[in-house]
């Protein structure tokens, strides 16, 4: 079985459209949603939610307003500024450290577990999805993240499938280096863009910082030529492969207003060039690649 | 006046929205906060003057001092020590897993012995400078480190309270982006015309109200997709402040990092209408020029 990540560094660059053309195309695997901030392979996937966990991550403090009596000690030691004038917790600063809890001389502080989320399996039209939803203003999304891919990993072992694939988070923090954790490849989609290239190369260093094998898509290449050049130019220097050249492709956005995938919604150029590109990838994939 | 620039969704336009912006008006300050990756430098570029490398403190303990009673192991929230008590032929150890460390200080103030103190340790860097007139200064969090948050926090020591501020935040609807848009006076949310657009768009209106910051939205593309945003702003009385057409000069500006202002001046009306309709909202007509 392997792991593909989609990641991006930027937003926006096209990701989460490339991966449900995956699990359009793809026959035998597992999907995964790991921007648990801001999930969208949903809109796309349509799942029917079959199992239903709450994610309890953390404790958060919570002072009892009778046993509290208001000397202070608690507001400096907090070094994140989550205990307000009045003695009240400002919930989504706290990040569950305890620290006012040993230090209240009056035993008016406890803490209390938090929901900070919850996870799904689910059954689509493509076979199985993990997903989840961060509770709002909630933090540990990488630990969520650790959380579903570690859950659809068993799932994957115990269907036997042959691919999990991965909708990756923006950025080079937490849940970006959570899902990092032993994928086969991650795949990184940008644009041609200076800041598309800017981003895709940091995102590159994380990933390159884990060891993990790198290839790269360059998403509505045609938007400008001579960036996409750049970026070619850029993998060629570093051996990273570019797999795939994606056109700017209005049907993009009237595929995802009716939210289906590009593949499902009618054959257009981006479609075609995706299905090309994941066609290669498991091609790859099945004869043993990073064995 | 602190107005942070938010989306839930990557990739609507924050950075286009807030560096226009911030070209278009007097008296400002510039803050890019999305240190993950930060592209505001990109398009200003500014002239850095001014570099601080930025430190979370981490526990570094005494073993001369330390009796291995692994009080500090059961404080610790976060799983960022081990403590193996020693046994009569060999002694102890400590072990500190730095990347789960969230700087909170537990260990070293409870410790009996007080044989903890906490070093620093870098995450990142801070940098500024000014273009023009524009003081800008930016964040950029080190490759491999998890921790956003503490970098963002101190970008915003930077504030400078008697000048307009703008905050480039990052994506998402978690940590780094309550850190980088508490405090603000105003937030815009810059979205698109999309499902995952509005999908995203919903969860940060309800972080925005969760922190009773007053916001208002941009639709970014407007004319790409379909009127569920509209809808959703005018079912929730949010106020629509802008809509920007697509258009390819603007997707190309962007693509070579030039602000569509500096190519086309005539943005610039529309930028300083935007500033006026949020002081108007904020009822600051006082305060704004």
């Amino acid at each position: 079985m392997k792991q593909i990540l989609v990641i991006s560094g930027k937003g926006g660059t096209g990701k989460t459209v490339i991966t449900g053309s995956f699990a359009a195309l793809a026959k035998n695997k597992v999907m995964v949603d790991c921007d648990v901030d801001a999930a969208d392979l949903y809109l796309l996937l349509h799942p029917e939610v079959k199992e239903r966990h709450e994610f309890i991550s953390g404790q958060s403090a919570v002072i009892d307003k009778k046993l509290c009596k208001q000397c202070g000690k608690c507001i400096p030691v907090c070094r994140f500024e989550a205990i307000k004038s009045d003695f009240s917790i400002e919930s989504f600063s706290c990040e569950g450290c305890a620290l006012c809890s040993y230090i209240c001389p009056h035993g008016a502080i406890r803490m209390e577990e938090n929901v900070a989320g919850e996870w799904f399996i689910s059954d689509t039209k493509y076979g199985s999805f993990v997903h989840a939803k961060l509770g709002i203003a909630e933090e540990n999304s990488g630990k969520l993240v650790a959380k579903i891919k570690q859950v659809a990993k068993e799932l994957a072992e115990k269907q036997k499938s042959e691919f999990v694939i991965i909708d990756g988070p923006p950025g080079i923090g937490c849940p970006v280096i959570a899902s990092l954790s032993e994928v086969d490849c991650a795949l990184i989609v940008t644009e041609p863009t200076l800041s598309g290239l800017h981003d895709a190369k940091r995102v590159m260093e994380v990933a390159a910082h884990f060891n993990i094998p790198l290839k790269l898509i360059v998403n509505k290449y045609d938007l400008n030529l001579s960036m996409t050049k750049k970026i070619e130019e850029f993998c060629r220097e570093h051996n990273i492969p570019v797999i795939g050249k994606v056109t700017f492709d209005k049907t993009v956005v009237k595929a995802l207003i009716e939210e289906k995938t590009i593949i499902e919604y009618g054959q257009s150029m981006a479609g075609d060039e995706v299905r090309r590109i994941w066609e290669d990838l498991s091609d790859e994939f099945s004869l043993g690649f990073r064995s | 006046m602190i107005i942070s620039v938010a989306s839930g969704k990557g990739g609507t336009g924050k950075t286009t929205l807030a560096v226009n912006l911030a070209l278009s008006l007097n008296n400002l300050q510039f803050l890019d906060c999305d240190v993950e990756e930060p592209n505001a430098h990109i398009f200003l570029k500014p002239h850095i003057s001014y570099k601080e490398k930025v430190f979370i403190p981490v526990p570094n303990v005494d073993e001369t001092k330390c009796t291995y009673c692994g009080k500090c192991r059961e404080v610790c929230a976060y799983h960022a020590l081990a403590v193996l008590p020693g046994c009569a032929e060999k002694k102890g150890s400590f072990l500190v897993f730095a990347n789960l460390c969230h700087g909170c200080g537990a260990c070293s103030l409870l410790c009996p012995q007080m044989a903890i103190k906490e070093v620093n340790k870098e995450i990142g860097i801070i940098e500024a400078g000014n273009k023009a007139a524009i003081d800008f200064i930016h964040g950029f969090l080190n490759i491999g480190e998890a921790m956003s948050p503490p970098l963002i926090r101190q970008v915003k020591k930077h504030i400078n309270p008697g000048r307009i501020v703008i905050i480039d935040a990052p994506p998402g609807t978690s940590c780094p982006v309550i850190a980088a848009v508490k405090g603000s006076d105003f937030c815009l949310l810059v979205t698109e015309p999309t499902p995952f657009g509005l999908n995203d768009l919903i969860l940060a209106v309800e972080v925005l109200r969760k922190l009773k910051i007053p916001f208002g939205v941009v639709i970014n593309r407007s004319d790409i997709g379909d009127d569920k945003v509209n809808d959703y702003c005018r079912k929730e009385n949010i106020s629509i402040l802008m809509q920007i057409p697509f258009s390819r000069e603007i997707a190309v500006s962007y693509s070579e990092g030039v602000p569509i202002v500096v190519r086309n001046a005539s943005y610039k009306d529309k930028f300083i209408n935007l500033y006026a309709d949020i002081c108007r909202i904020t009822n600051e007509t006082n305060t704004c020029h």
